[in-house]
């Protein structure tokens, strides 16, 4: 068992228990934290199969910009754990028991697939030279149109929440 | 590593996710919630990339780095998604002072 396969049953625990707590915890504050913590996981993994580029952009983007939004407007709010809505206990059980079951079938799918091996801490694939070739020859009108994409969602972000005369 | 491994914890943070949206209430919880999806299938992608760099792609590099573009691209929809939503639960908190999301089947009248 070498260093890599440790590394990542390490990173995997933490990222399940992390998630598993998210949806826990009541107080909203406590639960945007968890999220930030599978967020480093799930970097950690990009790293650990030398995906350089998303593993950095995975934390600007998602630890830094996006989850710093969600705590901003949890704060903004002044949720906690008493205004905290919770379903009936009855529901609860239902859903666990849905999520469970689609989780149980889905695994017992991937017991019949063939064993195939990912390339890990080495390979070109993910570093910032090969994908910027790839993204502005093969993907450069995808990449425009995701600009006009941002520019919509700012415009209609900022038309959403005026308030309205 | 085997792709096995990766695709079951893509799968342990789907389900996850998905009881989350069907335990919670709170509607910023329910948009963590896709956030995490989002982020599960992100993980698979980018285990399938380097797999195919593995295997077929030897040859040619740019054939697996495919996988992590698109990655990129969800990344990109995403922060949309996230600033136009948080945006709606802003004014939603706004109007009916609540995150709560049983209050939004007013929707229906």
């Amino acid at each position: 068992m070498g260093i890599t396969t440790i590394v990542f049953f390490i990173l995997s625990a933490i990222a399940v228990m992390s998630a598993i707590m998210m949806v826990v915890s009541k107080s909203p504050v406590h639960s945007v934290l968890w999220l930030i913590a599978v967020f480093f996981t799930i970097s950690g993994h990009y790293i650990l199969m030398n995906a350089q580029f998303l593993a950095i952009v995975n934390i600007i983007v998602y630890a830094g910009a996006i989850m710093v939004l969600f705590l901003f407007v949890v704060m903004l709010m002044n949720l906690n754990v008493e205004s905290e809505p919770m379903k009936n206990y009855r529901i609860q059980l239902a859903g666990v028991v849905a999520g469970g079951s689609l989780m149980l079938v889905l695994l017992s799918a991937l017991m019949k697939t063939d064993k195939l091996m990912v390339q890990l801490k080495d390979g070109d694939v993910g570093l910032i030279r090969q994908l910027g070739r790839v993204l502005f020859n093969d993907y450069l009108i995808p990449f425009e149109l995701s600009s006009v994409l941002f520019l919509s969602a700012m415009i209609g972000a900022v038309v959403i929440s005026k308030r309205d005369k | 590593m085997d792709i096995r491994a990766y695709i079951g914890l893509a799968i342990m943070l789907f389900s996850i996710g998905i009881i989350g949206v069907l335990i919670r209430r709170n509607a910023i919880i329910l948009f963590m919630c896709i956030e995490l999806m989002l982020n599960s299938v992100n993980l698979l992608l980018v285990a399938f990339s380097k797999m195919h760099a593995n295997g077929v792609a030897h040859a040619n590099p740019s054939l697996a780095s495919d996988a992590q573009v698109f990655v990129f691209f969800i990344m990109v929809v995403a922060a949309a998604e996230v600033s136009v939503g948080l945006a709606i639960i802003v004014m939603m908190y706004r109007n009916i002072h609540s995150v709560d999301i049983n209050f939004l089947n007013r929707l229906k009248n």
